[in-house]
């Protein structure tokens, strides 16, 4: 390295000064290279080949190496490269693919030298060694590198790379043998010039064509490289892998990239197409370039610092028939027009968010953040000495923003979850109990829409028997029409139900007035409203004292009553415009004008303020007219849309389980799979594991359905070798070991490890324990069975043990007696348990085994079976086909913490 | 599973038919700037130029399914002006690609009521490239024509499907056994658009009516080629007088048709190719690929204004180039890359694209007269191909190297549109 050395002695002697200049060329430049004195630049293009000397305040034309009244295609160049040596020797690679070298100490006004004329398509490249001045290498479209020895006339080497076209090589600067090619698939090669039969190495760096590529002048493993795929890539050559170290994303493909002199982390970058500026990047910020130069008109095509230890100029040339030289503390920093901001979510939902301190207004509802002392909340930065950026001190203001515990409460959703019926009984009875369910979690709107579902579906006779009496004709004072249709719920419910995106986000008593005043808007522009006989003063005459404060707004303004009522026309809305004056109907529609985002034409309807009936007129006529009860299906299915749209999944899906076909039919199975999965999702993340199950199995979507057997293989690993087990769960083939050792008795075993189990060998107890059903028993996670059964279980007062069933489990012949699924929960170090839980356990109860190689039947004791899910048939090839089927719900029970949880029942037989 | 003529052409290659269908799919049914309908009425636009009916009337079907108005199909003078200005691009681009200019991009793009965004008009230029040159290949492969007296085989026309190919391609087989069913269901299939049917018929019901006519009469004729085609494969040539007869009837028939259809869908019709070469020698005219380029430019561009195009697009033009055929190449004596780069450069010469590193007098020795006329009409003219001239190409070629013939074309001639339209846009863009 001593001629580096030289040089930096002449730099520090002699050096450069200057300003951001141009110059115009005559024609589109392709590439420059600078003299090794950075007082000279070649430039050279299609059209264009010229030697400018970089003057004080320009550039100044020295040469025009393009000579001759009709230049050959050899002159034009699709890339140039000065020698690093010697001031005298250029080389240009032409697009017709032939290589030349020039001589500038040739007395005759051509200075070409040699011409190479061996590959067959266009050079993309040319590269002298660093060191050997005779050396060139060149790098073609056509796949092949040449080296060339310019005292000879042909190359000396070729090298292919077995693949498309080569875009760019390069001497290693440290390496004397090693140079690095670029493809077109892109791949990186590195070669050995002394082999030319293969590859050193090769790996792929990016996606699409590796344009170019540039070592590190100081650090010897670093190669950058720049692609299709608008990303620079620093790898680092040293280890045995290429390793990516830094990566920079641009905002377009990436044509050269240079390493800044002197600045280890620093590399300028310019793009092929579209973007035309300069980019000078810190690999460590690979998100804002520390400098831009954005002077070029059109696609810079040609990048070089002028001098190999100055990294203040740099000169480039363009598309648009520029050439500049840009200094450094001319360039642009758009780190300085930039923001800086983070924002981060704690482990407990809280938001921090910190900015410039000026960007934040000042507010003074803000307390100072207590934050968790354990942890420093300010950091400082060590400078850097090698950085050329001072970075300014800053300040900035950090939010932290932490949920209110109170208001993201969802214990609503799981009480809800927990205690909705939604199947195993008469509709009208879900959805009385429903609605008392959400009632009581004053849910009224919710426990309204399931009142209403319960008229509307269940048998007309036994409704309209107890409506008849309060029909309105017959002028009866009793208000409370139906089961629990009681005044309260009516405004409050329907109330909320009808903001839609009025008012999302307010809380339910400010809903009501939004509401009456909404309505009150539209109701202005509709007079048939007004002309409409509603029985709204009846209504309200009935009104306790202490709903009254609900009112306050109707009492003042007698229109807005009106609206509070008929808004339950929601659910019965065309009745009377059907019977009597269907042509008024089509009017309104038309007139219309929902703020429903996707209101269709039910919505529409449903949601103009326009027939004010009451209830009791309603429900009257709807004995009358004998609809179908399908007729209310648009509005229902409205209304399920609704909710999902408020994100009250849970309604829709509820509501969807227990009408079933009712109603499955009018809701899209995309829409109804995505409920049943949102929600089934929810109910995980509240570890609902027993009603997402349910839900599951309740689900008609075959998609959801199939929940349940899916991942149904559990792999085992041996507990001795943890190497995983081949063919058979118990015998690892490694270690011929048993794999696992039963829990209780100190035998191997193979088969089920429940809790407290041991595998079925002969003559050993099984043992269960059963919690009553209403329990879910808590077994500690991180606690194995024996463990419980040793220490926690004899600790427990005897009233709250779990009964103890044990029984003696003669396996049956040959293979193992449970699916292996279980064994595996339990076999595999740190997995999850198997927790059986066993609501509505019917022991009395006799099953006869029908398997074919039978379980020990008739054989006294416990019998343990795992069942596939009723109506699922065997699975077939799986183990649960080697069991029994068993049609009835009542005495199988599961329960699994697992996830997904397999739908395997264990029946307990006396 | 109905196998469309040029899914069945197509999969001589299946490599190749695979991203194409790939890239249809992407480009006629995935999110993109432009709404569905339009898609489909540019394919129309697109087909028209060179009268493709083939693909007219399987685009005119999807525009009515993708819920297009059906106004729109009486013509140009039905459509919204937005569209209608594409006209003059797909014109240009069509016959004379090398005079599209910025200027033109320009106006397309120039702020008012009816401009166009760049990416739009990326999509609509992609498209229009698409159609133009899958033109090529309908007429190349003899898609377009009805049955040709004699000796074809299995160059078979389907009528156009009521689905675009990419949908239609769930678990093909090539097998004849499927053809022949596909075939004899091609009535009932017709039926399942009815109601398309009568909304079209609703506009015009008279030239409605005979196209209705027409397809009747070439699906009986299907029939009837059916039996042809087993006596072909007897290998004896012998085919009844009757049916030539008729298809020469329904061939006439079609083609008056087709004239009346399409003519509404096109201005200026006598606009055409013209040789490239006969124009001043203009050195600074000519498109040199070093300067533009796919990999380098196009791709970049294309890919920036309408995502994941650009890998599809250049996974097609990878995939053509990487096709084997070697077999064809030693027939002609020489590498098969060079065989395939003349014939590539030899098409987009005739575009005015010109490669530095080429050496054209190659064209010359390695392509004979009869392959560069078939490679020319086909390029160039589509409409004008016919089927002698099929029957004299390349006797002694098999048919999945003259598919492969043709599926160079249709690149070649798709990424020469392709380059001059983008090259228009980056110079507009800067």
């Amino acid at each position: 390295m001593e001629k580096m050395a030289r040089v930096t002695t002449a730099l520090g002697g002699n050096a450069l000064t200057g300003r951001t200049m141009f110059c115009h060329l005559d024609a589109p430049a392709n590439a420059i290279s600078v003299c090794r004195d950075a007082a000279q630049v070649v430039v050279a293009g299609r059209n264009i080949f010229k030697i400018y000397s970089i003057e004080e305040d320009q550039f100044v034309e020295k040469l025009n190496l393009r000579v001759g009244r009709k230049p050959s295609l050899n002159f034009s160049c699709a890339d140039v490269v000065w020698h690093q040596m010697d001031e005298n020797l250029l080389a240009t690679a032409a697009t017709n693919g032939v290589v030349v070298t020039w001589n500038l100490g040739k007395p005759s006004r051509n200075k070409q030298d040699q011409l190479f004329t061996e590959h067959k398509r266009t050079v993309n490249k040319v590269c002298f060694h660093p060191t050997e001045v005779y050396m060139l290498l060149s790098g073609s479209q056509d796949g092949y590198m040449k080296c060339f020895d310019l005292r000879k006339k042909d190359s000396v080497s070729t090298f292919s790379g077995q693949s498309e076209s080569v875009r760019d090589v390069q001497f290693s600067i440290r390496d004397y043998f090693t140079f690095a090619a670029t493809f077109e698939n892109g791949n990186v090669q590195l070669w050995d010039i002394r082999r030319p039969d293969r590859y050193e190495r090769m790996f792929t760096a990016h996606n699409g064509p590796v344009f170019c590529c540039d070592w590190h002048p100081e650090d010897r493993g670093w190669l950058a490289t720049g692609g299709r795929d608008k990303m620079v890539k620093v790898w680092d050559m040293n280890t045995t892998r290429a390793k990516e170290i830094y990566c920079v994303q641009t905002i377009a493909s990436v044509a050269r990239v240079k390493w800044r002199p002197e600045c280890k982390h620093h590399i300028a970058t310019c793009s092929m197409m579209v973007d035309h500026n300069i980019y000078v990047w810190d690999v460590r910020r690979p998100f804002i370039p520390s400098a831009m130069f954005e002077e070029h008109k059109d696609v810079t095509t040609g990048i070089v610092w002028r001098h190999l230890h100055d990294p203040y100029f740099l000169l480039s040339g363009s598309k648009d028939s520029t050439l500049y030289q840009h200094i450094f503390k001319d360039a642009s920093q758009p780190i300085d027009r930039a923001n800086p901001e983070g924002l981060c979510y704690s482990l407990y939902g809280d938001l921090a968010f910190a900015a410039k301190e000026s960007l934040i207004s000042s507010d003074s509802n803000r307390k100072p953040y207590i934050g968790d002392r354990r942890h420093p909340i300010f950091f400082k930065r060590k400078l850097d000495p090698t950085e050329q950026f001072e970075y300014i001190s800053s300040s900035s203001a950090l939010s932290v923003f932490e949920t209110d515990v109170e208001s993201g409460s969802m214990d609503w959703f799981v009480h809800t979850a927990k205690q909705y019926a939604l199947a195993g009984r008469p509709l009208a009875e879900l959805c009385d109990h429903n609605a008392k369910v959400a009632k009581g979690l004053d849910r009224n709107q919710v426990a309204q829409t399931w009142t209403m579902l319960r008229i509307i579906y269940s048998s007309l006779g036994a409704v309209s028997s107890a409506n008849l009496n309060h029909s309105m004709g017959k002028g009866s004072t009793a208000l409370p029409l139906m089961n629990s249709f009681n005044l309260k719920d009516i405004p409050s419910g329907l109330g909320s139900e009808s903001r839609l995106d009025r008012s999302k986000g307010e809380s339910r008593a400010e809903n009501i007035l939004m509401d009456s005043s909404s309505t009150l808007i539209n109701n202005e522009d509709n007079e048939e409203t007004e002309g409409s006989d509603v029985p709204a003063d009846y209504l309200l005459g009935d009104v306790e004292a202490d709903e009254d404060d609900l009112y306050m707004m109707d009492h003042e303004n007698p229109h807005a009553e009106e609206q509070e009522y008929s808004l339950p026309q929601e659910a019965f809305p065309l009745r009377h415009e059907i019977v009597d004056n269907p042509s008024a109907l089509d009017h309104l529609q038309d007139k219309a004008d929902s703020p429903h985002v996707s209101g269709n034409e039910a919505e529409t309807v449903s949601l103009t303020p326009v027939e004010s009936f009451s209830l009791i007129s309603i429900s009257h006529s709807l004995y009358e007219n004998r609809l179908p009860s399908d007729f209310f299906n648009p509005i229902v299915r409205d209304t399920l849309l609704f909710y999902a749209e408020q994100g009250d999944v849970q309604t829709a899906v509820s509501v969807l389980i227990v009408l079933g076909d009712r109603i499955r039919k009018e809701i899209d199975e995309q829409i109804q799979e995505h409920w049943y999965t949102s929600y089934i999702d929810l109910l995980q993340r509240f570890q609902l594991w027993n009603i997402s199950n349910e839900v599951i199995k309740l689900s008609t979507c075959r998609a959801i359905n199939c929940l349940n057997q899916a991942s149904t293989t559990l792999h085992v690993n041996c507990s001795n070798c943890k190497r995983p087990m081949s063919n058979r769960g118990w015998i690892c083939d490694r270690c011929r070991q048993c794999a696992s050792m039963c829990a209780v008795c100190p035998h191997g075993g193979k088969g089920l490890f429940v809790r407290g189990g041991c595998p079925p060998s002969p003559g050993v107890f099984q043992r269960w324990f059963l919690y009553p059903p209403d329990k879910t028993p808590h077994f500690h996670p991180n606690e194995t069975t024996l463990a419980w059964l040793h220490h926690t279980y004899p600790t427990l007062p005897p009233p709250q043990r779990p009964r103890a069933a044990a029984g003696v489990h003669p396996p049956p012949r040959g293979g193992p007696v449970l699916p292996r699924p279980l064994v595996a929960r339990h076999a595999q170090p740190g997995h999850q348990r198997l927790h059986l839980h066993l609501p509505g356990v019917e022991p009395g109860r006799t099953r006869t085994c029908r398997h074919r190689r039978g379980c020990g039947e008739g054989v006294p004791g416990r019998h343990l079976r795992l069942l596939p899910p009723p109506g699922k048939g065997s699975a077939r090839g799986r183990p649960l086909s080697y069991w029994c089927r068993d049609q009835e719900p009542d005495d199988v029970l599961v329960f699994t913490g697992l996830f997904p949880p397999p739908w395997i029942k264990v029946v307990v037989l006396p | 599973g109905r196998l469309e003529a040029v899914t069945q052409q197509m999969g001589y290659h299946p490599q190749y038919l695979d991203s194409f269908l790939k890239t249809q799919h992407y480009l006629m049914h995935m999110d993109g700037p432009l709404p569905f309908d339009c898609r489909h009425y540019i394919a129309i636009m697109a087909a028209a130029r060179h009268q493709c009916r083939y693909l007219v009337n399987l685009h005119v079907l999807q525009f009515l399914r993708a819920g297009g108005d059906p106004q729109w199909l009486r013509g140009l003078d039905f459509i919204p002006p937005k569209l209608r200005n594409l006209n003059e691009i797909n014109k240009i681009l069509a016959h004379r690609p090398w005079l599209i200019t910025k200027e033109h991009i320009e106006k397309l793009l120039k702020i008012s009521e009816w401009s166009w965004s760049l990416a739009e008009l990326v999509h609509a230029v992609v498209l229009l490239a698409h159609c133009h040159a899958l033109t090529s290949f309908v007429f190349g492969c003899g898609c377009e024509q009805d049955e040709g007296p004699g000796g074809r085989g299995l160059l078979k026309p389907l009528s156009p499907g009521n689905q675009c190919f990419c949908e239609a391609t769930a678990g093909n087989g090539c097998s004849q056994e499927l053809l022949r069913i596909n075939r004899k269901r091609s009535l009932d299939s017709c039926m399942e658009l009815d109601s398309l049917r009568e909304r079209m018929q609703r506009i015009h019901v008279e030239t409605e009516g005979r196209e209705e006519m027409r397809l009747l009469q070439q699906d009986r004729e299907e029939g009837e080629g059916q039996e042809a085609e087993v006596g072909v494969q007897d290998g004896t040539e012998h085919r009844s007088d009757l049916s030539v007869g008729l298809s020469h009837l329904a061939d006439t028939d079609g083609e008056v048709t087709s004239a009346t259809n399409l003519a509404c869908y096109m201005q200026d019709p006598d606009f055409g190719y013209q040789d490239f070469a006969r124009r001043d020698e203009d050195q600074t005219q000519v498109f040199r690929v070093q300067d533009y380029s796919w990999e380098d430019h196009g791709f970049s561009l294309v890919n920036r204004l309408y995502s994941d195009i650009g890998h599809l697009l250049d996974e097609k033009f990878r995939m053509v180039d990487g096709l084997q055929s070697s077999a064809m190449a030693k027939r002609q004596g020489c590498e098969p890359s060079v065989f395939k780069r003349g014939i590539w450069n030899y098409i987009h010469c005739m575009f005015g694209i010109r490669y530095d590193d080429y050496d054209y007098a190659e064209v010359n020795q390695l392509l004979e007269r009869m392959l560069k006329v078939y490679i020319k009409t086909v390029t160039c003219y589509p409409e004008k191909t016919n089927s002698e001239m099929f029957d004299r190409f390349w006797k002694q070629f098999k048919h999945s190297e003259k598919v492969h013939v043709n599926l160079l074309i249709l690149e070649a001639r798709m990424q020469a549109e392709l380059l001059y339209a983008l090259q228009a846009i980056t110079q507009y863009m800067i």
